[in-house]
C-alpha cells in the first residue's frame, strides 16, 4: 500500500503552504508537491486604479519586501509616463533597494534559517527559533537584529517609512536625501558591513558540516534568471534579462524585460494558488513544464553575474564559486549567496552615499500618460519581479500581471522537496527532525508566499501522508 | 466693534452672546467652542448633510445640525455629551462603510478631514458591513482626478464651484444610495466646457475624492488658510494675497 505524507503548515517562511509526499507500495518516496493555499487577487482589484497609486497599492502585497513592489511598480509608472528619471533618483532607488536586501536577507538568515544551522536540524523545536539563537549566541543574534534594523532605517530615512514606504513614486523619489540622513547612513554602514563579514565567516566555518544538506537540498540542474548589466556586475535594479544554464552557459541574454512573455510561460496547478512559471523556449506544447525549470534569487543572481562589483564581495564570490564548483546548483547555496549579497549591499551603498550627487534636489520627473502599456522589473531579495500594466488614456489600470520571485521558484521548490523526501523519508512515520529538513529545503529559497499568491496569512505547514488513491493516512500540522 | 443685535444663549451651561441670525456653529466657532464639522465651509451656503456637527438643544429630543440651526434667545445648547459622541462616531462609521476609504493607499492620507474626524471622534473601527462599491474613477481632466469611491457627498465642490467660481460644473445626480457627483450634465470632467480649471473644488474637498493628476499616495495637501481665503476673500474684498497687500 502506498502512502502520502502532508506537511501543513510549513513554518518559518512568509505565507501559508502545505507539502504532500506520496509513498509507493514499498514505502519509498514516489512524488512530492509543494502547494500554496492562499489567495488574494491583487491583479483584480488594482484594475481601475490610477497608475500613480500603484506603487503604494501593490506594496501591500508584502510586508517583508514592499520595496521590491514599489520599485517594479514605480518603474512601470516611469515607462507609462515615458520619462527618464533624474540620475539622483536612480541612485536613491538603488540605495533603497540595497537597504531592502540587507533587511530582508538578514531576516532570512538570522531570524528564520540560522536556528537550523547554529542549533541543529534535530534541535528541540520549542527553542529552534530566533529566541533559541538569542540564548545560545546572544551577540550574534543581537548583531543580526541590528543589521536588519539598519536596513529598515535606510528605507525609512529615504522613502519615508520602514514598511510600505510612500516615497518611491512614478517619476522618481518623493523627497531628496538630506545631509543628516546621509551622515546617519554612513555612520551605520561600518557596523553593518562588519556584521555581514562576520556572518559570512561563521557560515563558511560551518559549511563543512552540511555536506549532506548541500547534496540533497535541491541539488539539480536548472536554468538561472537574473537581471544583468553590460559590465557583468551584480545587478538588482535595472538592466536586461539573462538566463544561464546549470553549467553557466548563456541561454538568453540582452532581453528587454518588457518582452518577458517571450521567455516566461506561466502554468497553473489545481492544488495550488501559486503559478509555476517556466522558461518557454525549452517547453514544447504538451511537454512537462519541468523541462523549463529555472531558479531566481540570490543563487541565480550570483550565477548570472560575472563579478559583484565591490572588492570584499568579489573575494567572497570567488571562494563561493570554488566551493560550488563554478555555477552553484544546490539550493542550499541560497544561504551562502544571500550573505554575499548583504556584504555587497553594504559596500555598494557606501559608494552611492559617499558620492555628493546623492544630495541633488532634482529627484522627480513629471509627465502625463504617454504609453498605454509598460513592464517594470526589479530584483527583489527573492528574485526577479515583474509588474506588467496596461492603462487607459487617463492612466487608469485596465490590466495587471505580476510575476513574483517566489512563483518562479515554485518548480525548483517542488523539486527540492522531492529530493529531500527521497533522501530522508523512510516509511509512513516522519520524525520531527526530518519534517524540519523538508521545511528547511523550502526555507532556503526564503519564499514569500503571501507575495507570490498575492495572498494573506501566516506561514504554518501541514504535511499529509496519502495513499496512492489519495486517502489521508496521517498528517502532521504545525502552526 | 460689531454693532449687530445679540441674543443670550448658553453653551454647555455657560452664558454667551450670539448675533441675531447667527448659526449655532458660527457662534461656537467665533467663541472658540469646538464643534466638529465636515460639510460646512465658512463663506459658502450651508448644506447640513453630514450630520457631524449635531448638538443637543434643551427640551428637544432631536439632535440638530449646528451649521443649520439659528441661535435664538435663551437657547440651551450642549456641544459635548455621551449621546453626541456616540452619534458622531456612528456617522463617521457609516461614511467609512459607505465608500472605499482605505487611508493607507489614499492620495490624501495625512491631509484628510474625514481621517482627522475619525481620529477626533475616536472611531477606531467600523461596526457596519462595508458596502465596497465599485465606482469608476474619472481621470479624464488634464489637471485633476475624481475618485467617487472616496466621496462623502459633502457637496463642498458643488457649492464652491457654483457660488464662488460661478461655473457650476458639479452636481449631484440620483437620490438615496444611488446619489453621486456628476460633472457637466454627466459628461466626463475632461470634456467639460464650463470647467475653468480653477481647482477650487480640489482645494476644498475634505477627502481624497478630488486630487491633482500625478500625485502619489499621501501627496495631497490641503491648506486651511487657502481654503478659507478661497471662500471668504470676495466677501471681504481682499483682492491681493496677504503678502502682496503689505
Amino acid at each position: 500500500m502506498s502512502n502520502t505524507v502532508i506537511i501543513d503548515p510549513v513554518t518559518r517562511i512568509e505565507g501559508h503552504a502545505k507539502i504532500a509526499i506520496e509513498l509507493d507500495d514499498a514505502g519509498a518516496v514516489d512524488s512530492a508537491r509543494f502547494s500554496v493555499v492562499e489567495f488574494r487577487g491583487f491583479e483584480e482589484f488594482c484594475k481601475g486604479r490610477p497608475v500613480w497609486e500603484m506603487p503604494s497599492l501593490t506594496a501591500r502585497t508584502c510586508g517583508i519586501c514592499p520595496v521590491s513592489h514599489l520599485l517594479a511598480s514605480a518603474k512601470a509608472g516611469d515607462a507609462i509616463m515615458g520619462v527618464r528619471i533624474p540620475s539622483t533618483a536612480v541612485k536613491l532607488r538603488r540605495v533603497v533597494n540595497l537597504g531592502q536586501f540587507i533587511q530582508s536577507h538578514a531576516l532570512s538568515f538570522f531570524h528564520l534559517s540560522s536556528p537550523d544551522m547554529l542549533l541543529g536540524w534535530d534541535h528541540d523545536p520549542a527553542t529552534r527559533n530566533v529566541f533559541g539563537v538569542m540564548s545560545a549566541e546572544p551577540e550574534l543574534a543581537r548583531r543580526g537584529i541590528r543589521l536588519r534594523g539598519f536596513g529598515q532605517r535606510v528605507l525609512e530615512a529615504i522613502a519615508g517609512r520602514k514598511v510600505h514606504s510612500p516615497g518611491i513614486v512614478p517619476g522618481g523619489i518623493a523627497n531628496p536625501m538630506t545631509e543628516e540622513v546621509r551622515s546617519e547612513i554612513l555612520a551605520g554602514l561600518d557596523e553593518a558591513q562588519q556584521t555581514a563579514e562576520d556572518a559570512l565567516a561563521i557560515f563558511i566555518s560551518m559549511i563543512g558540516k552540511f555536506e549532506r544538506e548541500i547534496n540533497n537540498f535541491g541539488l539539480f540542474p536548472s536554468l538561472h534568471l537574473g537581471l544583468a548589466n553590460d559590465a557583468g556586475t551584480w545587478e538588482n535594479y535595472d538592466g536586461h534579462l539573462k538566463f544561464v544554464d546549470a553549467d553557466g552557459n548563456v541561454v538568453a541574454d540582452n532581453v528587454d524585460p518588457a518582452n518577458y512573455r517571450e521567455l516566461i510561460g506561466e502554468a497553473t496547478r489545481r492544488d495550488s494558488y501559486l503559478k509555476s512559471p517556466y522558461f518557454k523556449p525549452m517547453v514544447a506544447p504538451g511537454d512537462n513544464v519541468n523541462e523549463g525549470i529555472y531558479r531566481v534569487g540570490p543563487l541565480a543572481r550570483l550565477n548570472v553575474c560575472k563579478t559583484m562589483g565591490s572588492p570584499l564581495a568579489d573575494e567572497a564570490l570567488e571562494a563561493y564559486r570554488e566551493r560550488a564548483g563554478g555555477t552553484a546548483n544546490s539550493s542550499f547555496f541560497y544561504h551562502y549567496a544571500r550573505l554575499i549579497e548583504i556584504l555587497a549591499s553594504t559596500e555598494l551603498m557606501r559608494v552611492f552615499v559617499e558620492d555628493d550627487s546623492i544630495l541633488d534636489a532634482n529627484v522627480r520627473a513629471t509627465a502625463g500618460v504617454n504609453h498605454r502599456h509598460a513592464v517594470g522589473v526589479s530584483e527583489a531579495p527573492r528574485g526577479t519581479l515583474f509588474h506588467d500594466y496596461s492603462v487607459d488614456e487617463s492612466g487608469l489600470l485596465e490590466d495587471v500581471n505580476m510575476i513574483i520571485a517566489t512563483g518562479q521558484n515554485n518548480l525548483p521548490m517542488n523539486a527540492t522537496v522531492l529530493q529531500i523526501a527521497k533522501e530522508w523519508v523512510d516509511g509512513p512515520e516522519i520524525p520531527e527532525g526530518i519534517l524540519n529538513r523538508i521545511e528547511a529545503g523550502i526555507r532556503a529559497f526564503d519564499p514569500c508566499l503571501s507575495c507570490s499568491t498575492h495572498a494573506v496569512g501566516k506561514m504554518p505547514l501541514d504535511v499529509t501522508l496519502l495513499d496512492h488513491e489519495g486517502t489521508v493516512l496521517s498528517s502532521v500540522r504545525r502552526g | 466693534m460689531d454693532r449687530r443685535p445679540t441674543v443670550t444663549v448658553h453653551f454647555d451651561g455657560v452664558e454667551h452672546e450670539a448675533f441675531v441670525g447667527e448659526s449655532v456653529l458660527e457662534c461656537a466657532r467665533r467663541l472658540g467652542i469646538p464643534i466638529p464639522s465636515l460639510c460646512f465651509l465658512e463663506g459658502i451656503s450651508v448644506w447640513g448633510g453630514c450630520r457631524v456637527c449635531v448638538v443637543e438643544v434643551a427640551e428637544d429630543h432631536r439632535l440638530r445640525p449646528a451649521c443649520a440651526t439659528t441661535c435664538v434667545a435663551d437657547m440651551e445648547i450642549k456641544t459635548e455629551t455621551p449621546r453626541l459622541r456616540a452619534y458622531r462616531k456612528s456617522v463617521l462609521e457609516l461614511l467609512f462603510a459607505e465608500g472605499n476609504h482605505v487611508c493607507a493607499v489614499c492620495v490624501s492620507n495625512g491631509a484628510c478631514e474625514l481621517q482627522d474626524m475619525a481620529v477626533q471622534t475616536g472611531m477606531d473601527h467600523v461596526r457596519y458591513d462595508p458596502q465596497s462599491p465599485k465606482r469608476q474613477i474619472d481621470a479624464s481632466h488634464p489637471k485633476y482626478v475624481f475618485d467617487p469611491n472616496r466621496c462623502i457627498l459633502c457637496t463642498r465642490c458643488v457649492r464652491v464651484c457654483d457660488e464662488i467660481e460661478g461655473a457650476h460644473v458639479w452636481d449631484i445626480s440620483y437620490r438615496g444610495e444611488s446619489a453621486h457627483l456628476i460633472t457637466e450634465m454627466n459628461k466626463p470632467w475632461g470634456e467639460s466646457m464650463s470647467c475653468t480649471w480653477c481647482g477650487k473644488c480640489v482645494a476644498v474637498c475634505p477627502t481624497g475624492a478630488l486630487s491633482y493628476q500625478g500625485r502619489a499616495v499621501g501627496e495631497m495637501e490641503h491648506d486651511p488658510a487657502m481654503i478659507k481665503r478661497l471662500a471668504l476673500a470676495r466677501n471681504r474684498h481682499e483682492w491681493l494675497y496677504p503678502e502682496e497687500a503689505k
